[in-house]
């Protein structure tokens, strides 16, 4: 194990934990604020990752497939939002769960009616194809480009929620809703707000996934449930939850897979380390979600409710 | 004989201190009100007698035995009943199942699987005996939810008392209610007075005068005055603090 | 107190409890349902089709894990995404046992209900601690990290799975016969309703009940809630458990797909679907539904514009849009709405 093997898995490492960054704020806030779980929150990844992958394919222009995939993707959310999910707001989450739960089972099935099971293949752009020197390490420049990614918008979250009026609205909406809503404050409007930014944020990070991911039906769920394991360690309703949940899971989860199966090699026999290494690896950042919320129940950074 | 010492407590939120060195004692027996502008910090009081709310300071003292670190549910057990400023039962049971519920609280024995609640008369006849000290055993098999207000409140006290409190915290048992509900809900509590220590938080000031024993007046988290009616009435400080024109019609 | 005046003014109070039973269409239906299946086997025999008794008995494994998963459902309000998880441990300690030359069926039986009996105390134990919406997504991620696990699991068939070569051997009682093993299921299913009846109107359950509806206050009348919710989680999951030992043995075949989270959102429609808190809906709910998956994926009725292909291919879809239906039109299900019927009439009967 060199270090700059570690510090390779350490940058991609990094770079899923941004990825799952772009998922879990939106999703937290819509838990926070809207009291609302959305299952089908991978299902808008999924999507996004598609509509980046076929605009790509059609226009050979990337910025073009940012664009149709950011977009479409907010306009897909608010569609689903104003026929399906608005009307479970104020209903128990045992509804809101199935819900979504058929919803992505309908999205899915659209997915595979329209592009078929077989997964399709996105490209790295070719200005992004090449490796970036860091330290005198070579790393890809592509993923690079999601971390870069990745902390801008997490700068411009921050800013927007901690130093702006209507980030300050978001923040008491996730602290006590229906006292902003007494306060006479359009709260349909910020749910709007919220479900749409959180849309478009999952559309986003469908469109960097594209490259490196496979574009195929169910491929948003094993990352909502990554998602969902950010939330409940980071804290539900929380963004700096989110940002560092994501940050513990995909370097723990990635660190994890590259170097526990070779670690255990030089602890245990061959073949009890060659069976148990990804097993446990796979498991990891579930026992480590499990010891978070033995010590802290709420998560790492909850949010106080009024 | 004290039932209940509170001795400096403290609650902060952030910058914002609810209670503040807060000192309370209720005589065994005896109805003892609580009173005092909104935002003084009655319902946090109440909430850190119960165990809801951990103080941050301070003791608070069971007929001799400090309950400060017990948790909600053993701090019942040990004798603390209440009833919340927003009713708090179980709407989806009838009257009669709420208070045979709370007995079967009482009586800790619930590890029972197969024989059906409804035939268990060591829960029935106590619960039924309660409905009708308050005034509901005709609503007996109603469901909570059907209820009236005035007697979902009644139903709620019913409930505390099952326990066999030694103190029994009402948060403002006469909130919303007419003016024929609120006294019988005073006759009531004169009928409690002496059986249990009561202490009571109230913006009625007519039942206040009416039934206290004793009145401890808190502002800003802090107890700035204890003692009868009378002595409460004339006092310049409550007079200028809380009182104000209600005075007046005293 | 005047005891032996409030003593005379409730004893006429007290006679009428409990409540006479009254019939009613709940109850006819519900009669109706256990003797129907009941009868499944026999009228296939009749018109020679065992196909059917197989197809029954899956649902009545399915409806068997549906009932478990309601005790902490709709009674005690714990919303578990992740109860396919014990279907599946009750499954592999089959499959593990017989890939290992362990067919005794009292063993598998034995090692699968430990097995599940301490896994559900651990992973209950962290979950319950988690309040809210946090429950659902934490059981969520257990069941997810275990089917990971069965996957990894090489050894037993990883992702493909593992055949069994024989089903569990009881001795006297032959479970390779379908029609045997048809009514072991039907007999475990009509137990398990039995014991839950008077597990929810008796004292614990009333625990549970109470606490699904208020748990502060259950709090405040001296109920320590956390321990009981515990226990029924447990039993919840060892009913599971079960189910999963007879799925094993009716496909004779283990499968992390078993565990996959989509089962266990299976699993809550069924109940949903059926009538959350009530004891016959589960069943209702996997009947229907399961019946519903068959009648899609085999769907042959002469549809125009080649729907019937369609159906037959993206009858997932179908079933998706389906849900959505039911969880926004149908508000207590189908035996439910017959349930609240009854209550509206005479609250205290169950």
């Amino acid at each position: 194990m060199t270090t700059s093997l570690f510090f390779a898995q350490l940058l991609n490492g990094l770079q899923l934990g941004l990825l799952l960054f772009l998922m879990s704020a939106g999703l937290t806030l819509v838990l926070g604020i809207m009291n609302f779980v959305n299952l089908a929150h991978g299902s808008l990844f999924m999507m996004g990752a598609y509509f980046a992958a076929v605009a790509y394919g059609w226009t050979d222009s990337f910025l073009l497939a940012a664009l149709v995939a950011v977009v479409g993707t907010l306009l897909l959310g608010l569609l689903i939002e104003r026929t399906v999910l608005s009307k479970l707001y104020s209903r128990d989450h045992l509804y809101q769960v199935l819900a979504t739960f058929g919803l992505i089972l309908f999205l899915n099935e659209v997915a595979r009616a329209i592009w078929g099971q077989a997964p399709i293949f996105m490209n790295v752009p070719d200005a992004l194809s090449g490796t970036i020197n860091l330290f005198g390490l070579p790393y890809p420049s592509y993923r690079f480009a999601i971390i870069a990614v990745g902390l801008l918008v997490g700068l411009a979250l921050y800013l927007v929620i901690h130093r702006t009026r209507i980030g300050m609205l978001v923040r008491a909406g996730a602290s006590d809703s229906s006292m902003l809503a007494a306060l006479g404050v359009n709260i349909k409007l910020i749910n709007a707000l919220v479900f749409g930014a959180g849309a478009a944020l999952a559309g986003l990070a469908g469109l960097m996934a594209g490259p490196i991911l496979s574009v195929q039906p169910g491929m948003g769920e094993p990352i909502l449930i990554l998602t969902l394991v950010v939330l409940v360690t980071g804290g539900i309703g929380s963004i700096r939850g989110a940002f560092y949940g994501a940050l513990i899971v995909g370097i723990v989860d990635t660190i994890g897979r590259a170097f526990l199966p070779s670690l255990l090699r030089g602890v245990v026999d061959r073949s009890l380390a060659q069976a148990a290494g990804p097993a446990i690896a796979s498991m990891l950042i579930y026992l480590v979600m499990a010891v978070v919320l033995a010590v802290r129940p709420d998560g790492l950074f909850p949010v106080r409710h009024g | 004989m004290n039932m209940l010492e509170v001795k400096g407590l403290v609650k902060r939120f952030g910058g914002l201190t609810a209670t503040d060195h807060l000192d309370l004692d209720v005589r065994e027996g005896e109805i003892h009100a609580i009173i005092g502008p909104n935002g003084a910090g009655k319902t946090t009081l109440m909430n850190q007698l119960s165990g809801e709310l951990p103080p941050d300071e301070g003791a608070i003292v069971l007929n001799g035995v400090n309950v400060v670190k017990e948790t909600v549910h053993r701090r019942a057990r040990m004798g603390i009943a209440r009833s919340y400023q927003i009713t708090s039962i179980f709407l989806e049971f009838t009257a009669l199942q709420n208070v045979m519920l709370a007995v079967q609280g009482a009586s800790g024995a619930s590890m029972s699987f197969w024989r059906p609640v409804m035939k268990d008369r060591q829960l029935a006849e106590p619960a039924l005996q309660l409905l009708q000290e308050v005034g509901l055993a005709a609503d007996a098999k109603t469901l909570a939810s059907a209820l009236a207000h005035g007697a979902r409140r009644q139903l709620e006290i019913a409930m505390a008392l099952a326990l066999h409190p030694k103190v029994l915290l009402l948060d403002e048992p006469m909130a919303g209610m007419s003016h024929q509900e609120s006294a019988g809900v005073v006759t009531l509590l004169r009928q409690l007075r002496g059986s249990y220590s009561i202490v009571l938080v109230e913006h009625d000031m007519d039942a206040v005068f009416a039934l206290a024993d004793r009145i401890t007046v808190v502002v800003y988290g802090k107890q700035i005055a204890c003692g009868t009616a009378d002595e409460i009435r004339l006092n310049p400080e409550v007079r200028a603090a809380y009182l104000g024109d209600q005075m007046e019609s005293i | 107190m005047a005891d032996r005046q409030t003593s005379a003014a409730i004893s006429p109070l007290l006679a009428t409890l409990p409540a006479r039973r009254r019939i009613t269409l709940r109850w006819l239906s519900a009669a109706a349902v256990i003797a129907a299946l009941g009868a499944v086997p026999l009228i296939c025999a009749l018109i020679g089709q065992p196909f059917y008794v197989t197809l029954v008995s899956r649902m009545m494994i399915f409806a068997l894990a549906a009932l478990g998963l309601n005790l902490i459902l709709g009674y005690g309000g714990l919303i578990s995404f992740g109860h396919a998880l014990y279907i599946g441990i009750g499954a592999y300690a089959v499959g593990i046992l017989s890939y290992h030359g362990i067919t005794n069926g009292y063993v598998h039986l034995g090692v699968a209900l430990g097995a599940g009996l301490g896994l559900a105390v651990l992973i209950g134990s962290v979950c319950l601690r988690v309040s809210g919406v946090g429950f659902i997504m934490i059981t969520l991620a257990f069941a997810q990290m275990f089917y990971f696990l069965a996957i990894s699991l090489k050894q037993y068939g990883g992702d493909d799975g593992y055949a069994l070569e024989s089903r569990s051997n009881f001795g006297w009682l032959d479970l390779g016969d379908n029609t045997t093993l048809y009514y072991v299921i039907y007999a475990l299913l009509v137990l398990v309703l039995i014991l839950f009846y008077r597990l929810v109107n008796a004292r614990f359950g009333m625990v549970l009940r109470g606490s699904k509806s208020n748990d502060r206050r259950m709090r405040a009348l001296g109920f320590p809630t956390l321990p009981f919710k515990l226990i029924a989680y447990v039993i919840s999951a060892l009913v599971c458990v079960i189910a999963g030992v007879l799925l094993a043995n009716l496909t004779r075949f283990v499968s992390p797909s078993y565990m996959e989270w989509t089962v266990s959102g299976d699993i809550l429609l069924m109940i949903v679907l059926g009538g959350v808190g009530t004891l016959l809906g589960p069943i209702f709910g996997a009947v229907v539904w399961l019946s519903l998956e068959a009648v899609l994926t085999s769907l042959n009725v002469g549809l125009p514009w080649g729907l019937d292909e369609f159906i037959h291919n993206h009858w997932m879809g179908v079933l998706g849009l389906f849900i959505i239906t039911v969880t926004l039109v149908l508000k207590q299900g189908l035996y439910g709405f017959l349930v609240q019927r009854d209550q509206a009439r005479d609250p205290v009967a169950q």
